[in-house]
């Protein structure tokens, strides 16, 4: 799914410029879970937005895609928003639910880029909700939902359009422990139910376990710390080497 | 999901999407109750001119009396009754006065009137006389004494009695063919009974103006006698000229019978011509034309006039196109810039709103479009509340404004050198004096008089009332001004949001 090779991000700070990532190379597989730990402020976030085209990286090149893929960071704005749009499914640390539109608006909100007519995206959403546990809340405000609650309408908005992968940021970061385990078991279910390719940034070591492979961010550089991928209960994937 | 969207958001941010629109609407509200001023201060000043004019009359020719002819021996003359001797009168005799003359103006001859028609670019010409009908009884008293005699009235003679003369101002008008829709009768609205016709040219009947027949309790029926002559009052009309008006319209073959000027009959005579030119935009050379015709005359179109108004129509004029002009502007903008900084800062405040919305896939443009549409959402309810705003303000200047007044200018039409007077209080009675003041007395207004009417010497005050009207375009105005409030505003935002970096958006922290 993704081939990132030597991709490196460079911030202006001032006169001062950070290096949020040295020359990364990774290989995600088409449906792995990989997890990616570390300190703050050491890059995790950044590899995600490179993955996700959130932003370009200074050098290097970012293939996604089965084959040879396309490149992320040559792509023009509009082409990457199109793959955002059709591939991509984000989850947020924050939740990052609009306030004004209710649970089910929130997962249309998704749908509104590929043009799908009014009916069938309230449809799609209402049965999006309705797996994650929510159908008695399709028309709360975010507002009038518990964190785990606005979770569960993030990871649903997130996987209404049916994304080959699944990017998220943090996402049990704002949740209370037992919530965080719920979210987690969902998470898990999803990815095997819909063999997604799963990346999820963490600090949180009981979550970062759950995946088949864990990286440590460090400094911008990046290193493959467990790789379950080989092993039963993980999906039958050839080992990548770094 | 655009309209859904756009009203949580608008209710969400409530109080300061009513800030904006009222903002909006102070400005709309404004033009527009200022452009309603102006083009009810335009139909004032047109319907003055018309007052005075007559509805159609584009172009008067008038002629100003030569220098010093009202007081010389040719000059208007009061004539005792009964008496043209020039004898006096056994002292206690009681004597009758009753002159229509022709004063201010000089005499043109009908030939004029007809030349005048003929003229390219005419669509009608018409002549008419303006005239004042003075009367006066006065007692002749005893010459013991030696008193002063006719030294002015009032002035020596002991036992004689001083009553201040009556004048009535009268019209003589042209009802022949289209000279009938020129003059001021043409402006006067008829209040009971009827018009003069075309078949009343030789007759003495009389129009009267309804507050000339009210104060002297007339009515349809009633007689008035003018220059010893009776008439009979056929109808009664209304003009808003007020106070100033003609007080009474009498077939102009009749005038020039009873009238005289410095003496003269006026038969044959007019001494104002009223010109309808066949386009507005032929005024100029029509009048160019007549004065080359007419030399000595005085040519007055309307655009004249309009710079010579005077009086408090003038200044609501000037107030609306100055001061109300640049307050509604400074509004405008004031309230564009406020628009447009909420709008940039109700963006800034959903950065991280708008970063999800592209992670998910929104365009730029679609994220642009729904911050201008909000905005134009706001602009529209502002538009919408300042047309409505713009209605009140125009109901309540109308409603305070009470009458406006204008006058002439001093220089219109055919001024005596030293410019208009008005004659007031005792004027000279050159000739009187001594025993024997004889016959006429030479000169004749003074002493009570209030005015002269006509077009030179004095300035005709009409007052009108102030009517600001609205206009179909000034409302289409207030709409295209509120949907460029929403565009400016909205384009701010939406530009500052178009720029944000999906990544940085998301790494902001609200």
């Amino acid at each position: 799914m993704y081939k990132l090779t030597g991709v490196k991000k460079d911030y202006q700070k001032g006169r001062e410029v950070v290096h949020a990532l040295q020359g990364v190379d990774l290989t995600i597989d088409d449906g792995e879970w990989l997890a990616i730990q570390g300190p703050t402020g050491h890059g995790k976030s950044t590899l995600l937005q490179m993955l996700g085209g959130l932003d370009r990286p200074t050098s290097g090149s970012v293939q996604f895609g089965d084959g040879s893929g396309e490149d992320l960071a040559q792509l023009r704005e509009s082409q990457v928003t199109k793959v955002r749009a059709e591939s991509i499914g984000f989850i947020f640390q924050t939740f990052n639910l609009v306030p004004t539109l209710t649970a089910q608006e929130n997962v249309e909100v998704a749908l509104v880029p590929l043009r799908v007519p009014a009916e069938e995206r309230r449809r799609r959403a209402a049965a999006a909700l309705a797996d994650l546990g929510m159908a008695d809340r399709l028309n709360h405000l975010p507002s009038e939902l518990s964190g785990g609650q606005q979770q569960r309408v993030a990871i649903a908005r997130a996987l209404v359009k049916e994304p080959k992968v699944l990017l998220a940021d943090e996402p049990t970061g704002n949740l209370d422990e037992g919530t965080r385990d719920d979210i987690m078991a969902l998470l898990e279910k999803l990815w095997r139910d819909h063999q997604l390719t799963m990346v999820v940034v963490t600090h949180d070591s009981t979550v970062a376990r759950r995946a088949q492979r864990l990286g440590i961010m460090k400094n911008g550089r990046l290193s493959i710390k467990q790789d379950t991928r080989s092993q039963p209960s993980a999906s039958s994937q050839p080992t990548s080497a770094i | 999901m655009f309209f859904t969207y756009t009203r949580r958001e608008l209710r969400r941010r409530a109080r300061q999407a009513s800030i904006i629109a009222l903002g909006l609407a102070l400005g709309i509200g404004l033009v527009i109750t200022v452009t309603a001023l102006s083009s009810g201060v335009k139909n004032a000043q047109g319907e003055v001119l018309h007052s005075l004019y007559g509805q159609d009359t584009d172009i008067t020719v008038t002629k100003a009396p030569k220098a010093g002819s009202f007081f010389a021996g040719g000059g208007a003359r009061f004539r005792f009754g009964g008496s043209s001797s020039g004898k006096r009168p056994k002292a206690g005799t009681k004597v009758t006065i009753d002159n229509l003359t022709s004063t201010g103006l000089s005499t043109l001859p009908s030939t004029d009137v007809t030349s005048v028609a003929k003229a390219s670019n005419v669509a009608a010409a018409a002549g008419g006389l303006t005239l004042n009908d003075t009367k006066d009884s006065i007692t002749i008293p005893s010459t013991s004494g030696g008193n002063g005699g006719f030294g002015g009235f009032g002035g020596g003679g002991g036992t004689g009695t001083f009553h201040p003369p009556t004048t009535m101002s009268v019209d003589g008008v042209d009802l022949s063919g289209n000279a009938a829709a020129l003059g001021p009768l043409s402006a006067a609205k008829l209040v009971s009974g009827r018009t003069l016709a075309a078949s009343d040219a030789t007759s003495d009947v009389v129009l009267l103006d309804s507050n000339y027949a009210t104060s002297n309790k007339l009515k349809v029926g009633s007689t008035v006698t003018i220059a010893k002559t009776s008439f009979k009052v056929v109808g009664i009309v209304s003009q808003s000229g007020g106070s100033d008006s003609t007080d009474a319209f009498i077939p102009l073959a009749r005038a020039q019978a009873l009238g005289t000027s410095g003496g003269k009959s006026l038969k044959g005579d007019v001494n104002t011509i009223y010109v309808a030119a066949n386009s507005a935009q032929n005024i100029t050379t029509v009048s160019k034309e007549l004065s080359t015709m007419l030399p000595g005359t005085t040519v007055t179109n309307q655009n004249d006039l309009a710079k010579e108004l005077t009086g408090s129509v003038t200044s609501a004029s000037n107030l609306a196109s100055n001061l109300g002009r640049w307050l509604a502007i400074a509004v405008l903008a004031a309230a564009f810039l406020l628009a447009s900084l909420l709008t940039a800062s109700a963006v800034s405040r959903r950065v991280r709103e708008f970063g999800t919305l592209k992670a998910l896939g929104w365009t730029s443009r679609r994220v642009v479009g729904q911050v201008v549409g909000e905005a134009m959402t706001i602009g529209i309810i502002g538009g919408a509340v300042g047309v409505g705003l713009g209605f009140l303000g125009s109901a309540l200047v109308g409603d305070f404004s009470g009458s406006l007044t204008a006058s002439l200018g001093t220089t219109t039409g055919s001024a005596t050198p030293g410019g208009a007077r008005t004659f007031t209080g005792a004027g000279g009675f050159p000739g009187g004096g001594g025993g024997g003041g004889g016959g006429g007395f030479g000169g004749g207004a003074g002493g009570g008089f209030s005015r002269f009417r006509g077009l030179a010497n004095t300035a005709p005050t009409v007052h009108v009332h102030l009517t600001p009207a609205i206009s179909a375009d000034a409302i289409i105005a207030a709409v295209v001004l509120a949907i460029l409030g929403g565009l400016i505003a909205g384009g701010f935002g939406g530009w500052r949001a178009a720029r944000l970096r999906p990544a940085a958006a998301l790494a902001r922290v609200e």
